[in-house]
Formats: structure tokens, C-alpha cells, sequence
């Protein structure tokens, strides 16, 4: 309804991208969670949702995957197409959906089981190896482009949950990109690492581009800048501008985004 | 808003020792109420076991019987004069031999009534002992078990004891000789119901419960789980699945007395299973445990954190790989521990087995779950009812064995419980 003051820069052909969702709203019960967003997400570059907590990112993010099925009572309407078919419609089957968008939770949520478990999951079940030498090769591969390898090469039978809280969210991270999916969304994937640590999911980030579609959630202005090509502003529940990152922060079109990445707080803004 | 500090002065002071004096007020109510209900418990546990304490013993006597050969048949070593060879073996142990009939009689029922059975059951198993003795040690029957344990006074004038003054100065002078002994019971869970409470043991009802829990575990945990897993991961929500799951619940606390009317004329009285059988009992046992299962596997399915399924189906699990592979693994220490107290409770459970006849008077334990059977609470049941002085103690003794079974279930409930959520 008001999409009308909503500004494109640089518009993406709905055709160019890897996912596009057209006036999507999200319900949790009779509660309104995203109000009609309308965002094409290219594909093989980074899109970074900013915003204010509770703006609904982690909700947008959660309803491109169908993760929102899940919850009772939520409900999404509108059209979020990947490469063009809408992963709404019934006859699609949400379990492919998953295995091709990938997802790494904002709360680190390790299985109860061991590390090379946890790795090996998505993989096996989705018959990705032959052997257990070729399973074993996924899961030592993933592990080190999660960049948690070296740390425990020598437990992989330790339960997953026995790690610490950046372990456990870079092993989600080796968990999700193990099924080598097409979409891999990221929920604040960084939230509990040290700048290390963060470097090296960035760099990761950066790499798997070349081959994957990725949307990540930040709260680090920082972080948007450097791994995202382009960003996308939520303000509660709408999708308030997005375009490249670059003008994102150097010249946002919107008071509202200025304000956001500043720092600035309404009550902060000088008057009209 | 109020004066600069709120916290002192003696408004406060005052306040802080009432809120102080409401905790002191609440431990001390919490640890009465504890206090009363071990105390309780104490006194139930303490006058079984001195209740029990006979049955722990029994008092036996060694009796050499000549198997003499005029007194059997050649042809069948089952018949012959049993009744006799018993009551010239126990005589021969006394220092006057008997001279009317009624004196053969009393020397003759010192020992247990099945003592004759017992020596014809002995030669026809090894005809090599015609012509040789045999030595056996035999309860001896209840009244005087009763007079060796002390628990009958001598003093009681003689018309109203069972034994009189002749019968007791036999037994002190069988007791003179050395051949009387007090062994411990091992009978008591080695051997099945008798009508002699000197031989009854418990060895039938345990071995009908174990039947009878065997067909109720076999029914009521899959069937619980998957009644719960779908309820619970699949159903959609709706009128009907609401109705059924109120009436789960509604199922857990129907009077177990009502599921045995229903196993009496459904299983029974529709579907002719044999009456008494343990099949029959772990039927009716399972539709009480079913609701219960259920319901804890439910309660277990929620508790699994939502981030674990979200994490399997982020990952492109279906929804029963999900179910399956993840959350049934992390309920299950829940779903075995209510199962187990589930199965405590239906192994305690009487009236519904007294109505599909488990209170009959069996003597063998039962050789599969179509025999006919009794059960340890039942089992308790009758031996509460019977009228000889040796079943007080021997029903101490079996709700010893009962509350014993309880508790090592309950005891392997929370060692299974600790274990797989340590794996976890
Ligand atoms: N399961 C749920 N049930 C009901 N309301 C929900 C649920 N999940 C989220 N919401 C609501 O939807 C809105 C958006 O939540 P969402 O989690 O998408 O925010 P977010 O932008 O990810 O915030 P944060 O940065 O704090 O993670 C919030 O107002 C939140 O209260
Ligand atoms: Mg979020």
C-alpha cells in the first residue's frame, strides 16, 4: 500500500535476480510483523538487511526459507519468488527449498550430537556421499572454510554442544554451507564471534559468493560495509530503501536510514 | 519521590523483619508437611517389616521315611500307601509311639498336608529308593510354625489354641532331638500359591506380573509414542484432534476398576480370550498406561527446544526425519522414565485384575501369557482374605516383594534417565 515512496536505486531487473519477493506481509496470530516488502536479491552477491531490532529481518529472512511454517499461527502472504517460482506454491516441496536455501540461525542451535555429526547431517541425508571417506571429506572441507577446523580436528566426536558460543555458531555456519545449498541466509552470524573469528566468516562470506546467493543480517554497520554489495533498511516491518551499498551509506535517500546508520535517534534529529 | 533513604529507618526495619519472618513461616510449614509424610512412609515400612519378619522363616523338620516295598504297588510306584510311610516316618522320631487312630492322625499332620506328595513325587521321579530310606527336611504345618516362632503362648488355656497340651510336648520333644530347624524362606518366592500357608510362595504372581507388564509394555510404548508423536508434530489443530486430546487426558483418570469391567465383557466376553491370563490382565494393564504414556511423551516431545527442529529443517530434514532423527532421541530419557513409572503403577494395580478372575487359586507359576495366572497385588488380595494364622505375615511379605519391584523400576527409571541425558 505504500510502495509508492519506496526508491530503487539502481533497480534489479526481477529477471537478474536469484530471489524477488513482491508485497510480502507477515503475520504472527493477528500481529502484522512485515508490512508489503518488495526486494530483489541478486544473485551471487551480498545483500545485508539493517535495521533496528524488532524491525522484522530475522522474520523476512525466515519466510524466504518457509522457516516461519514452523511457528503456529504465523502466516505469509504475497510472492517470494526463487529463480522465479513462488516458494509459497503447494505443489513445491519445502524440503528441496531448504536443501537450495541454506540458513544460519541468529541463536547458535548446534544438534545434540557430535561435531562431525552435526556436519555430516544435511549431507547425508540428502545422499550427497557415497562413501564415508567422501562424507568425511564434506565435513572436514566445511569445517575449514567455517574456519573451526584446526580448532577441533582433534574432536570430532565431542558433542557439538560442548563448544563454546563462536564455535558453535561456526559450525552452524559449516553445517549450512556442508549441503551446498544456492541461497545461504545468514541471521547476525557474527553476533557471538571475536574479530578474529568474524574475519574469517567474512572472508568466507565473501568467497562463497562466486557460487552463492547470500543474505545476512548485521547490526554492525561495519560489517554491512564490508562484505555486502547491497543493503536493505527495515524500519518497523517495512522495507524502508535498499540499492547498492556503497550509496546506501554515503547517501541514503530516506531521513529515516541516515538517522539508522548514523547512530542518530529520532528524539536526536534536528528539526525540519 | 520518597524521603533520601527509602531503606532505613524503622519503617523499614520493621518491614524487612516481617518479609523475613514470612520465609522463616513458609520453611517451617514446607518442612512440616515433609516431616509428616516421611514419618508416615516410616510407620507404613516399619510395621511390614515387623509384620513380615515370620514369614522370613520357616520352621522345618528332618524326617527320615522308610520306603518300605509291601507299601507300593510294583507296578506303579504312584500308588502306594504314602499317608502311611509319612506318619510312621515323623513317629519313629518320637520317644511314645502312637496307639489310637486319632494320635496317627495328629503325628501326621505336624508336617505340611503336602509332605505325602512330596515323598510319592520323590520315589516316582527315582523308583531306586523302594526299599531305602529317604530324608527330607518338610515345613511343618502352620500351627506349629506358629508355636516354633514363638508367636502362639503356651500359656493360652488349651481350648483356645489349635494345639493341645499332648500335640505341643510332641513338637518339644521332635524340637529335643535336633530335628527341628528354622531355615530362611526362600519358598516364599520359589514356590506358587498353596492352600498350607507353609508352602505358599509368590513364584506364580511374580511370575504373572512379569507376563502380564511384558504384554502391557509390548502394547502400550509404541502405540503411546506414536499416538503422541502424531498428536503432537502432525495432527492439525482442530475440533477433533482438541476432542482427542481431552479425552487423553480424561482416559488417564478413569477409575482403573471401570478398564477392567471393559477387559471382562469387550476382551473376554466379545473377543473369548481365555480368562485369568496375563494376556487378558496386560490388556486391560495398557489401557490404563496408554494415557499415561501419551501424556508424558507429549510433555517430553515439547520440551525439545524449537531451535533443534528449526536446525533439522533448516537443514532440509523432513518432518519425520526431524521427528525421528532428532527430537525422539532427546525425549526419549522423558518418554522411558514415564513409561517405567507407568508400568509401576499398572503393577500395583488390583481391582481391574480381579475382575477378569486373576484372584484364582492357582499352584504353578503360568508357562506363557494364555495360562492362567494370578499377580502380586491379587496374589496379596487373597492372602489377605485367608483365614490361616501363617498368611498375616506372609501378605507383610508380599507387599515387601510388590513395594521391593516398585522400587528397583523406579530406581532403573532414574538410572536410565541419568544416563541417556548424560549422552546428550
Ligand atoms: N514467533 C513469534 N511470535 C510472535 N511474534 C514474533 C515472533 N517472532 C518475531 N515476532 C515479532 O515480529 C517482529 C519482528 O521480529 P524479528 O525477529 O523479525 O526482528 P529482528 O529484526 O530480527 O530483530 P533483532 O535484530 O532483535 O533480531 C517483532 O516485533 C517480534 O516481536
Ligand atoms: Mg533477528
Amino acid at each position: 500500500m505504500n510502495q509508492s515512496f519506496q526508491t530503487h536505486v539502481a533497480p534489479i531487473g526481477a529477471a537478474a535476480a536469484k530471489i524477488s519477493t513482491r508485497g510480502v506481509d507477515v503475520f504472527y496470530g493477528p500481529k502484522q510483523a512485515l508490512f508489503g516488502v518488495d526486494l530483489d536479491i541478486p544473485r551471487n552477491q551480498v545483500t545485508a538487511l539493517i535495521g533496528p531490532s524488532g524491525c522484522g529481518k530475522s522474520t523476512f529472512l525466515r519466510a524466504i526459507n518457509r522457516m516461519n511454517d514452523t511457528i503456529a499461527g504465523a502466516r505469509v502472504e504475497g510472492e517470494i519468488l526463487l529463480d522465479g517460482e513462488n516458494v509459497y506454491d503447494p505443489v513445491l516441496d519445502v524440503v528441496e527449498l531448504r536443501a537450495r536455501v541454506g540458513m544460519v540461525f541468529q541463536k547458535p542451535n548446534p544438534f545434540p550430537k557430535s561435531i562431525f555429526e552435526n556436519v555430516a547431517y544435511g549431507p547425508r541425508i540428502h545422499g550427497m556421499a557415497r562413501s564415508r571417506a567422501e562424507l568425511a571429506e564434506i565435513v572436514v572441507r566445511s569445517l575449514r572454510r567455517a574456519g573451526l577446523f584446526e580448532e577441533v580436528k582433534d574432536r570430532l566426536d565431542a558433542p557439538g554442544t560442548s563448544l563454546s558460543g563462536g564455535q558453535q555458531q561456526r559450525l552452524c555456519i559449516a553445517r549450512a554451507i556442508a549441503t551446498r545449498p544456492e541461497v545461504l541466509l545468514m541471521d547476525e552470524p557474527a553476533s557471538a564471534l571475536d574479530p578474529i573469528a568474524t574475519a574469517v566468516i567474512e572472508e568466507l562470506i565473501d568467497e562463497l559468493r562466486a557460487n552463492y546467493t547470500i543474505v545476512i543480517v548485521t547490526h554492525s554497520m561495519q560489517q554491512a560495509a564490508r562484505v555486502s554489495q547491497r543493503t536493505a533498511f527495515f524500519h518497523l516491518g517495512r522495507l524502508i530503501e535498499d540499492g547498492p551499498t556503497a550509496e546506501i551509506f554515503s547517501t541514503p535517500r530516506r531521513r529515516q536510514t541516515e538517522d539508522y546508520i548514523t547512530g542518530r535517534s529520532a528524539a536526536q534529529r534536528p528539526g525540519p | 519521590m520518597n524521603a533520601p533513604a527509602p531503606h532505613r529507618g524503622g519503617a523499614a526495619e520493621a518491614r524487612r523483619r516481617r518479609r523475613h519472618r514470612a520465609d522463616r513461616l513458609l520453611r517451617l510449614l514446607g518442612l512440616g508437611a515433609i516431616s509428616l509424610a516421611l514419618g508416615l512412609l516410616g510407620v507404613l515400612i516399619a510395621t511390614l517389616v515387623i509384620g513380615a519378619t515370620p514369614a522370613l522363616t520357616q520352621t522345618k523338620l528332618r524326617v527320615t521315611f522308610a520306603i518300605s516295598p509291601e507299601l507300593i504297588d510294583p507296578a506303579d510306584p504312584g500308588i502306594g500307601a504314602y499317608r502311611l510311610i509319612l506318619r510312621r516316618g515323623v513317629a519313629a522320631l518320637l520317644p511314645e509311639q502312637p496307639t489310637t487312630m486319632a494320635e496317627w492322625r495328629e503325628i501326621g499332620g505336624i508336617v505340611t498336608g503336602n509332605t505325602q506328595f512330596a515323598i510319592r513325587d520323590a520315589v516316582m521321579a527315582d523308583p531306586s529308593l523302594i526299599g531305602r530310606n529317604l530324608t527330607l527336611t518338610v515345613p511343618v504345618s502352620d500351627a506349629y510354625d506358629q508355636l516354633g516362632k514363638g508367636l502362639t503362648s503356651r500359656d493360652t488355656p488349651p481350648e483356645r489354641r489349635k494345639l493341645s497340651d499332648r500335640e505341643i510336648a510332641r513338637f518339644d520333644a521332635l524340637t529335643a532331638r535336633g530335628a527341628v530347624s528354622r531355615p530362611f524362606n526362600w519358598e516364599l518366592i520359589t514356590r506358587s500359591n498353596s492352600r498350607f500357608p507353609e508352602t505358599a510362595g509368590l513364584a506364580g504372581a511374580i511370575v504373572g506380573s512379569f507376563y502380564m507388564l511384558l504384554v502391557c509394555f509390548v502394547v502400550s510404548f509404541p502405540a503411546g509414542i506414536a499416538a503422541a508423536v502424531w498428536l503432537e508434530e502432525f495432527a492439525p489443530r482442530n475440533r477433533l484432534t482438541d476432542a482427542v486430546e481431552v479425552n487423553i487426558n480424561n482416559l488417564a483418570a478413569v477409575p482403573s476398576i471401570v478398564f477392567g469391567l471393559l477387559g471382562l465383557s469387550v476382551l473376554i466376553g466379545v473377543f473369548g480370550l481365555p480368562r485369568s491370563t496375563p494376556l487378558v490382565g496386560g490388556l486391560v494393564l495398557s489401557l490404563m498406561t496408554l494415557p499415561t504414556i501419551i501424556i508424558v511423551t507429549r510433555a517430553a516431545l515439547r520440551a525439545v527446544p524449537r531451535s533443534i527442529r528449526e536446525a533439522a529443517h533448516g537443514v532440509g530434514a523432513s518432518r519425520h526425519q526431524v521427528v525421528l532423527h532428532h527430537v525422539l532421541p532427546l525425549a526419549m530419557p522423558g518418554i522411558l522414565t514415564g513409561t517405567i513409572i507407568g508400568l509401576a503403577h499398572a503393577l500395583g494395580e488390583t481391582a481391574p485384575l480381579l475382575l477378569i478372575g486373576m484372584n484364582a487359586f492357582i499352584t504353578d507359576p503360568p508357562g506363557g501369557i494364555l495360562e492362567a495366572s494370578t499377580a502380586l497385588p491379587t496374589q496379596i488380595f487373597i492372602w489377605a482374605g485367608s483365614a490361616e494364622h501363617g498368611f498375616v505375615s506372609r501378605t507383610c511379605a508380599a507387599i515387601l516383594v510388590l513395594l521391593g519391584f516398585l522400587l528397583a523400576m523406579n530406581a532403573v527409571a532414574i538410572y536410565l534417565r541419568q544416563r541417556l541425558e548424560r549422552k546428550t
